[in-house]
């Protein structure tokens, strides 16, 4: 029936990340991760927390790149994120610049610590999120310099280093989705390792494995990822992106 | 009561080579820039800069004034990366001690509670705990069996501030939305310095807002700078919102050294837009 774009399929696989988390904080990254995390909270996911990007959470259902319209419900100033990020209430979806097989992602630096061939951003908060609270992460451009062997740098915390890091770090450790421009995936139970979930429509198996640097868990046959409603679909286009960002992070 | 104003070259006249200084705000928001220029034009070099960063860092590293930095990131918020950082980081120039931003506030906050370290379970697995080695662990001595990271207290020489609103004795306030951590910077040090927007009688600070805007106690508070426009380029909501135009061309005064000496000159001799009134008031 539809005529979804690539952009609004990742809108929904970033939506589904969040369903049946219930009431927690949700934290997107991204324009499509944002615009996915509002379409959750609208429909399937009611009771999730959004914070207006500073220090307020707001209860409503605003465009991307636009003010924060809605019911303040809460102040949410960084060191109470930290507060609540340690306490696991929340759910972030962040963008790392490598991830790998087992979910080790890194955004500080590329090449050696000491003298860096790329300084990046730094670790920011991914060390503490990935071993307090569940983590996702969205890939906009799905590409074997994204999806490496094996991170530089691991900013965020991955299957095996946090295995290898004791019970303080596997305790809450929780990787949930890893969402990109071409598929879904999550981690195998079993040992950990990166898994295909589904495909977007229009995309082979073959072509995420040749754009992926590392062997993928593929069990059976691998489903399409799914498709938006025609409800959801006006929520994306109408109110939550009328001015079309998403095709700026994912061309059509 | 004290009296504690001063000018920002008296705040720097307090400042030695060598020094561990805090500077608080976060990224391209509410930085004590008035107090960072000053330190430009001193002859203040080897210093360790611990920061939520933003171009306070990227000023301070492109003019050589920093031997380490203590940081979780450094970014300029709308422009994600700061270009004089990664300058100096890629020719390894400074040294870094790199922690998750979460480990900086408990770094900061046992330096301010004088307790040697603080546990936490962020670092754990990642780059951070093996990138520092004089990082370590404790046992959980109730018996969870968990091993977490004693992350060790970050005492400051100096921390410098920036806030909306100040009396003269230091009780200061913000009136955006979020104090960012320029309270723990100054639990944190040995002396703090507040610059602010304006210095008014302590009655007026609480005529309009909740006294929970009040996040620096005058017990912490070494000296007051009164720095109208004293976080330009950064934010200070209300007064002012960042000046993007004035980032972008600190971001590009990176391409080259000439590109760099010209944004220095302008930025620091006043008189220019860059350097407006915050520069008529501190000299």
């Amino acid at each position: 029936m539809t005529d979804a774009t690539r952009a609004e399929v990742c809108v929904i696989a970033c939506a589904e990340a969040f369903r049946g988390d219930g009431e927690i904080l949700a934290s997107a990254f991204g324009t499509i991760p944002a615009i996915g995390v509002r379409l959750a909270r609208a429909t399937f996911a009611p009771d999730l927390l959004l914070t207006d990007g500073e220090a307020q959470l707001v209860r409503g259902t605003w465009a991307v790149g636009a003010p924060a319209d809605g019911v303040v419900e809460g102040w949410s100033p960084f060191r109470r994120i930290f507060d609540l990020v340690w306490h696991g209430k929340r759910h972030a979806m962040m963008i790392p610049v490598q991830i790998d097989r087992y979910g080790n992602t890194n955004i500080s630096a590329l090449g050696d610590h000491a003298r860096p061939k790329v300084q990046l951003i730094g670790v920011r908060g991914a060390p503490g999120n990935t071993v307090t609270h569940p983590v996702s992460y969205w890939v906009p451009k799905h590409a074997p310099r994204a999806f490496v062997p094996r991170v530089d740098l691991v900013s965020g915390v991955g299957h095996d280093s946090a295995a290898a890091a004791g019970t303080g770090a596997r305790r809450y450790h929780d990787l949930r989705r890893v969402v990109t421009n071409l598929a879904v995936f999550d981690f195998a139970p079993e040992g950990g390792a990166m898994r295909l979930r589904s495909v977007h429509p229009g995309v082979t198996v073959d072509e995420v494995c040749a754009a992926t640097g590392f062997p993928l868990v593929i069990e059976g046959e691998v489903p399409e990822t799914r498709l938006p409603t025609e409800e959801e679909l006006r929520l994306i286009r109408d109110v939550l992106d009328p001015r079309g960002l998403r095709d700026e992070e994912v061309p059509a | 009561m004290t009296d504690k104003q001063m000018s920002a070259r008296e705040v720097v006249g307090r400042l030695r080579s060598g020094m561990t200084i805090g500077i608080g705000g976060w990224a391209a928001r509410r930085k004590p820039m008035a107090l960072v220029r000053e330190i430009l034009r001193s002859d203040l070099t080897d210093l360790t800069i611990v920061s939520y960063g933003g171009p306070d860092v990227g000023l301070l590293c492109a003019a050589g004034k920093v031997r380490k930095l203590v940081f979780g990131f450094v970014t300029l918020d709308s422009v994600p990366l700061d270009p004089h950082f990664r300058a100096a980081r890629q020719r390894g120039e400074i040294e870094v001690a790199e922690y998750d931003e979460g480990m900086l506030q408990w770094g900061l906050y046992a330096a301010g509670l004088r307790l040697p370290f603080l546990p936490t379970r962020a670092g754990l697995g990642s780059s951070v705990w093996s990138g520092n080695p004089g990082l370590r662990t404790v046992a959980d001595p109730y018996g969870s069996g968990d091993e977490l990271i004693a992350m060790p207290a970050i005492p400051l020489d100096a921390a410098l501030v920036h806030m909306n609103r100040a009396d003269v004795h230091g009780n200061a306030q913000f009136l955006g939305p979020d104090p960012y951590f320029d309270d723990l910077f100054c639990l944190a040090a040995e002396q703090a310095f507040v610059s602010c927007e304006r210095i008014v009688p302590t009655a007026e600070l609480t005529a309009q807002a909740h006294p929970a805007t009040l996040v620096l106690k005058r017990l912490v508070v070494d000296g007051v700078v009164e720095a109208p426009g004293g976080a330009h380029f950064t934010s200070c909501v209300p007064d002012y919102d960042v000046d993007t135009q004035a980032l972008h061309d600190y971001a590009a005064s990176a391409a080259s050294p000439e590109a760099w000496a010209e944004f220095r000159r302008e930025y620091l001799s006043g008189g220019a837009e860059h350097a407006r009134d915050a520069e008529a008031r501190t000299a």
